[in-house]
């Protein structure tokens, strides 16, 4: 999936090349798609796909949601280290009851500052996911409300789902707990 | 601990440390109990304070308010869930779910098994429902090697799931009961739960954590007399039902203290992305398998109820209601049973028969290959998102190419519905806070996986 996402067909008109551009067949995505001319549309085995860029991210979250997509389900991230030129892709499951449709939002963010804009404002459901990929992967929303951690203690250092994170022995948590009591 | 000794730890995949230097190091030395002990870092310990977005009413006298710490250890928190609850007086004002006390980092070794031993990763996640757990999986891995399971293997994992909504709705009905004071409820929930996972343990071999449905189709065939098993549960359960709504509905105690408790309306329910019995008894007619149908669920005719109110009661209902419905399936699933294999003919996914491979050498090396390497799956991504007992059970699922999944997801549905607390618990009664929790039957081997 590395080389061919994101890149839509190329067909040559006379001797210039021009990109055209792949478009949804289904009316509800179609008219989204058509606001954004930076996001790229894709079907990946069967399931729509919108890459968008980063500085979008939120935007399109809007208009997605304008468009029908009133549920949040998922906010998740992948780590590609060291084989995207940009290190995480932050993933987000949309779905309209309304249109019984699905689409997945995909952006990427780079290792140094990986920082998007959160979707809580848009959907509030989006606020547990994306602590959890803050806690798991170090992606920072930018604008959430509460970014803490969630499923690891407040002081772990690193993020465990992260490629560089080794899988290994851990020593027994609670050690030195008679210190404190 | 210094920074020396921490980066010449030596970790199984990459040296902390050395590949990526500007990450900080990752290693283990965090978990030690933190040594800070200023005034603002005992009081986040000790959960004195309430950390999130909410703007809090001025005129309220602060000297009555008090932050009460239900949990982890609570009962009837089903778990290890911890509440922090601003009270002020005897109503509760604010609630914040603190969750992670069961992380075991499950996604993290989901990458590290291989999609032949990935199933039983995932059962482990949602132990009440096991099924839906390894369905979303095999659905996603079969997505990306782009297999169709054949007919019998389809009918065979409708047919346990479904059970397997019974049990896990049996047991949220149980301790739903138990922890409103229908202490006999909870004796008769789990004991037809029992019968169920009777069943589950002569077909698959264990009463929980099943592993059985697999990518490509399941484990083995449904044991020779399954159809009297089912068939003794399909008597027995109905007539139990019954006997339940003669035990709780017309039970005045019941009815109100699960009237009017825990209300959610659909607005809030469909922001804060909560799914299953929970979004349905706010009225929104919303299942994944009438929406999105897997595994050929759409031949079965079955209904989805609907609850008025959004209150424990209509969940209680719904989850009446639902098993009643998943019994009419389980009758259906029986009589159509199709005949054929139970798992896909894809050798590179199946193990050959057991016969084969005493007299081919070709089927013992591929029998060797699939449990040792595996079989690769083709790069791509995909969500598979199944109805579980408890809401929408995603897998998102991530292949490099290889024999184990590049990131494996899972996308719970009592996490998500964890937020739905500080909405249905806000200015309500401190004592309706265990009916409401119940009533969102939260696992939390889900939540925190």
């Amino acid at each position: 999936m590395t080389d061919e996402h994101g890149s839509p067909e190329a067909g040559t008109v006379g001797e210039a090349v021009v990109v055209e551009r792949l478009m949804p067949d289904n009316p509800v995505l179609r008219g989204l798609f058509e606001g954004f001319d930076d996001v790229a549309w894709e079907l990946s085995i069967g399931q729509d796909v919108a890459r968008v860029p980063r500085a979008r991210w939120f935007e399109f979250g809007s208009a997605a949601k304008e468009a029908g997509f009133e549920v949040c389900v998922d906010v998740t991230a992948v780590d590609w280290m060291r084989q995207r030129p940009e290190r995480f892709e932050v993933v987000a499951n949309l779905l309209s009851m309304r249109h019984r449709l699905r689409l997945r939002m995909i952006t990427t963010a780079p290792r140094q500052e990986p920082a998007v804009a959160s979707l809580v404002p848009i959907w509030p459901g989006a606020n547990f996911p994306e602590r959890e990929a803050f806690d798991m992967l170090g992606i920072v929303f930018e604008g959430h409300p509460d970014l803490t951690r969630i499923l690891m203690p407040d002081e772990w250092e690193g993020h465990p789902l992260r490629k560089d994170f080794g899988v290994g022995s851990v020593p027994v948590q609670f050690k030195e707990s008679h210190k404190v009591s | 601990m210094t920074d020396d000794t921490k980066s010449t730890q030596t970790l199984d995949v990459w040296v902390a440390g050395t590949e990526e230097p500007e990450l900080a190091p990752t290693d283990e030395g965090a978990q030690e109990i933190s040594t800070d002990e200023s005034e603002t870092r005992l009081d986040e310990q000790f959960g004195r304070v309430v950390e999130d977005d909410y703007v809090f009413d001025d005129d309220a006298d602060p000297e009555e308010r008090m932050i009460l710490n239900m949990g982890p250890q609570h009962p009837s928190t089903h778990g290890v869930l911890r509440l922090q609850i601003e009270l002020e007086g005897e109503i509760i004002r604010r609630t914040k779910p603190i969750i992670g006390y069961l992380h075991t980092g499950m996604e993290k070794t989901g990458e590290q098994l291989n999609f032949s031993q990935g199933g039983t990763n995932v059962t482990r996640m949602d132990y009440l429902s096991p099924f839906h757990n390894e369905l979303a999986f095999s659905l996603a891995v079969e997505r990306l090697l782009g297999i169709e399971v054949p007919p019998r293997a389809a009918a065979i994992r409708v047919l346990m799931t479904e059970l397997n909504r019974c049990s896990s709705h049996l047991v949220a009905l149980a301790t739903n009961g138990m922890d409103i004071g229908a202490v006999s409820m909870m004796i008769y929930g789990f004991r037809e739960r029992e019968q169920i996972l009777a069943f589950f343990e002569k077909t698959t071999g264990l009463r929980m954590n099943h592993n059985y449905i697999r990518p490509g189709g399941v484990a083995a065939d449904l044991p020779p007399g399954w159809k009297d098993d089912v068939d003794a549960i399909l008597d027995e359960l109905p007539r139990r039902i019954q006997q339940y709504d003669d035990l709780l509905e017309n039970n005045p105690i019941w009815v109100g203290r699960t009237r009017g408790v825990g209300v959610i309306s659909a607005e809030e329910a469909i922001a804060y992305g909560i799914t299953g019995p929970t979004l349905r008894s706010a009225g929104v007619d919303w299942d994944l398998r009438k929406a999105f149908p897997y595994s050929g669920i759409e031949q079965y005719e079955f209904e989805v109820p609907v609850g008025v109110h959004g209150d424990v009661y209509d969940r209680y209902r719904i989850r009446i209601v639902e098993i009643e419905q998943s019994l009419r399936i389980i009758e259906q699933v029986m009589d159509s049973m199709p005949k054929g294999d139970y798992r896909v003919d894809d050798r590179k996914v199946t193990p050959p028969p057991r016969a084969r491979i005493d007299e081919s050498m070709e089927a013992l090396i591929h029998h060797f290959k699939l449990f040792t390497e595996g079989y690769k799956v083709p790069p791509g991504e995909t969500y598979v998102a199944v109805e579980s007992p408890r809401g929408e059970l995603g897998c998102y699922l991530v292949s490099d190419g290889g024999a184990k999944p590049y990131r494996m997801h899972t996308r719970a549905p009592s996490f998500s519905n964890l937020q739905a607390l500080p909405i249905t618990m806000a200015d309500s009664l401190m004592a309706d806070t265990v009916a409401t929790i119940a009533s969102l039957d939260p696992v939390m081997g889900d939540v925190d996986r």
